[in-house]
């Protein structure tokens, strides 16, 4: 879960404050609003800047305190902006009986990051997903949407290769 | 009319392997071959063997390809749907007979299953409706909602015998009576789809295979309680379930069969989604109703129970959606059919996902009672590289073992509580020799640390705590008196931790304290770690009679502790090493050990 004030300046643009207003008024009247509209930010964003939680205290009237302990509660909300790759192993018991934290291990060692960071030049980001169910192919390693199943400790150069460009 | 169906799995573990580049392929070239008007290929939902996928049968022989690639579609086309002669080469072996192909279900993986819950999954289309309509979609909600009062409906699950699957196992039809009975203006119905337990996938598949079934048993579960309003709580990490729920419902209110009037009986209901945001705590029945309310998913204290006061402060019922799964099948065949299955107090059958170190991992459905061997070492496949097996695991972070002494046992709820595990979600880890009891101890509880909400003092602390003292024992510097200290504190985190999270956490722990504590002593007093795992404990050397001197060990040690003369006899420094074993993996000849 990320805690620290983001160090990256906020960059939205006039198209993206629409779409959240849009979706703001869309959801505002609901019960429960506000796990969807944080969830429909982050679509929009890609992660949860300050300035967005602000516009959404102050067009919902929920206090800011209130909803900074929402987006710090669930892990899937990001306060820092995540990598262009975002690298996800799965830790999931099936997949750590079957040596995902070896995997793990090395991405660490490969990226020269730990768990939750992103590189430098903001490429690769990495984080432990609990079990995205394809227990079948454990380990399991996903880079955004791409799955890498049935793997060896020795495939992540290849795979991070890929994308190296 | 088409002369033949290819289905392809479309569930998440044939998806992760690539079965939408089988099915763009598949189709792209029945259109070469002209073959687009005999033919049709249609997504399914969960075969189960996701260890084979992705998986492909053809219709109507029934031939069961595994582990298909895109470049093996050609053939199949031209070979088997233009000329009629199967692919032999690329069918799952099981499945070859000196005749011909064997029926899929007489495969030693299907033989011993039993599908109600998981019926349709991988037999229609789950994203469209006619097919679940075909196969008596849709029928229960009109028996019931024509013929049946709610009381009726209520005695018939009551009656059925049916348990909650999600782990607890509270009798469904008992806590739907309670529901009805609270009188309010308003009362709703969830269905708990945050399947949060690492390497459980049931409730998935389910969703991901036929998602009409849960939407219909809402139905009947709003009209049986006086409900109007549904919701489904889903994992966002279930991105098809999430589709297909999402085509399901808007497809179930275009033909009236959510929305109102329904059937023209005067019962409105209708079914939103809600998506969860990655927190294990949510699966808490309280916590996840704070969590649909818009909140910090934090449990809080029962009673008041959801069935009095619930989401918005309104009777709920919760039911987990293998539970729901079960519900239109026990209305059309009666009650009688379903208690005729399972044991005598757990009835019906239930859905485990295999996994861990075993052939067939996949989705599972057995009657109750069904022993645990029977499940590893027949329907799985047994372990793979000649291995023994050394402990399932069952429940996830709040279960524990079997070990191999109850490999016998007959599976239901209370069996597995006396033996100290639980049934869980179904989640079912296969572990060899080489798994180390310490070591899955210490990752269940830092999971637990990581997903404890810390509302209350005993699981937000007591659990860091248990994870420092295993920590301990990894690393070796444990003493007996930490031991000791680590079992009083199981029972006291069990005893007064707020909700299920709490209570369970201590339980992996104690039950490998149980079955296994000669490995804990090992780790302890010995500074051993029996299976090979505990870094801190091993220590790698290297047996001067095989090694040849050929320097690989040398060359690829990151730490250049390894040293020695080619041809001569290498030598680990053991205050250099890092315990990475990227020596062994390499050595040649076997010349290094870990001890």
């Amino acid at each position: 879960m990320a805690n620290k004030k983001c160090a990256i300046p906020f960059t939205g643009t006039p198209e993206q404050e629409e779409e959240l207003m849009r979706v703001i008024h869309e959801h505002k009247e609901e019960k429960g609003f506000l796990m969807p509209i944080l969830q429909k930010a982050q679509e929009i964003y890609g992660y949860l800047p300050e300035e967005v939680l602000e516009k959404i205290a102050t067009e919902t009237g929920v206090p800011m305190a209130e909803i900074y302990g929402v987006v710090t509660f669930y892990s899937q909300f990001a306060l820092n902006p995540k990598g262009k790759y975002k690298i996800s192993v799965c830790l999931g018991t099936a997949c750590y009986v079957k040596g995902s934290g070896a995997v793990y291990n090395r991405l660490q060692q490969k990226l020269g990051i730990q768990g939750g960071e992103c590189t430098p030049d903001g490429k690769f980001s990495l984080e432990a997903c609990r079990c995205i169910g394809a227990c079948g192919l454990a380990p399991v390693i996903t880079v955004n949407d791409d799955v890498y199943g049935r793997l060896e400790v020795d495939d992540i150069d290849d795979i991070l290769a890929k994308y190296a460009e | 009319m088409y002369r033949s169906h290819v289905l392809v799995c479309g569930g998440t573990g044939c998806t992760s392997s690539g079965s939408q580049q089988i099915i763009n392929v598949l189709e792209e070239e029945i259109k070469k071959q002209g073959l687009d008007k005999e033919i049709k290929v249609i997504k399914t939902g969960c075969f189960g063997l996701c260890a084979l996928g992705p998986i492909m049968i053809v219709y109507p022989e029934g031939s069961f390809y595994s582990r298909v690639k895109p470049d093996d579609i050609p053939e199949i086309v031209s070979e088997h749907l233009l000329k009629g002669r199967i692919v032999q080469r690329l069918l799952y072996q099981e499945t070859v007979a000196d005749d011909g192909v064997k029926s899929l279900n007489d495969t030693t993986f299907y033989k011993k299953q039993h599908r109600v819950a998981l019926r349709n999954c991988g037999v229609i289309n789950p994203e469209n409706i006619d097919e679940y309509i075909a196969m008596d979609g849709y029928e229960a909600l009109g028996k019931v909602l024509t013929e049946y009062t709610p009381e009726q409906v209520i005695q018939v699950i009551k009656d059925s015998g049916l348990r909650g699957r999600g782990g607890g196992g509270f009798p469904t039809g008992v806590k739907w009576g309670l529901a009805r009975m609270n009188d309010a203006d308003q009362k709703y119905v969830c269905c708990n789809a945050d399947e949060g337990d690492p390497g459980a996938f049931m409730d998935r598949s389910i969703l991901e295979g036929d998602p009409h079934a849960v939407l219909e048993a809402m139905a009947i579960a709003g009209y049986a309680i006086g409900a109007t309003q549904g919701y489904i709580y889903v994992r966002a990490e279930y991105p098809i379930a999430v589709k297909r729920l999402e085509i399901a419902i808007k497809q179930a209110r275009e033909y009236g069969l959510l929305g109102k009037n329904i059937f023209d009986s005067g019962f409105d209901f209708d079914i939103d989604l809600r998506l969860g945001a990655g927190a294990f705590v949510c699966g808490e029945e309280t916590a996840l109703m704070t969590s649909i309310e818009g909140h910090r998913g934090e449990p809080h204290p029962r009673p008041p129970y959801p069935a009095v006061k619930g989401l918005f402060q309104k009777p709920t019922i919760l039911n987990n959606v293998e539970t729901y799964a079960n519900i239109p099948q026990i209305i059309l065949k009666g009650a009688d059919w379903f208690s005729s299955m399972g044991t005598e107090k757990s009835k019906g059958t239930k859905v485990f996902a295999l996994g861990g170190k075993i052939h067939n991992t996949g989705l599972v459905e057995v009657p109750m009672g069904t022993t645990l061997r029977e499940i590893i070492e027949e329907i799985g496949g047994g372990i793979p590289d000649g291995k023994k097996f050394k402990a399932a695991q069952t429940g996830g972070p709040s279960g524990g073992c079997i070990p191999a002494e109850h490999i016998d046992i007959p599976i239901d709820y209370d069996n597995l509580i006396a033996i100290g595990s639980m049934m869980g979600s179904g989640g079912l880890i296969v572990m060899d020799e080489d798994t180390c009891m310490v070591d899955i101890a210490k990752f269940f509880l830092e999971f637990t640390v990581d997903e404890s909400c810390g509302k209350c003092t005993p699981c937000r602390v007591g659990t860091k705590r248990m994870l420092e003292l295993l920590t301990k024992i990894t690393h070796g510097t444990a003493t007996m008196e930490d031991l000791d200290r680590l079992e009083e504190l199981c029972y006291h985190v069990k005893a007064n931790s707020l909700c299920g999270l709490g209570q369970t956490a201590p339980n992996p722990v104690l039950s490998t304290l149980r079955y296994f504590r000669d490995e804990y002593i090992a780790h302890v007093v010995d500074k051993k770690c029996p299976a090979g795992v505990c870094k801190a404990l091993l220590s790698y050397e290297i047996d001067e009679n095989k090694c040849k001197g050929c320097t690989l060990c040398a060359r690829v040690c990151p730490a250049g502790a390894i040293t020695g003369d080619v041809k001569n006899p290498h030598h680990i420094d053991k205050n250099k090493c890092i315990k990475c074993g990227a020596c062994m993996e390499k050595c040649r000849f076997g010349a290094i050990e870990k001890k």
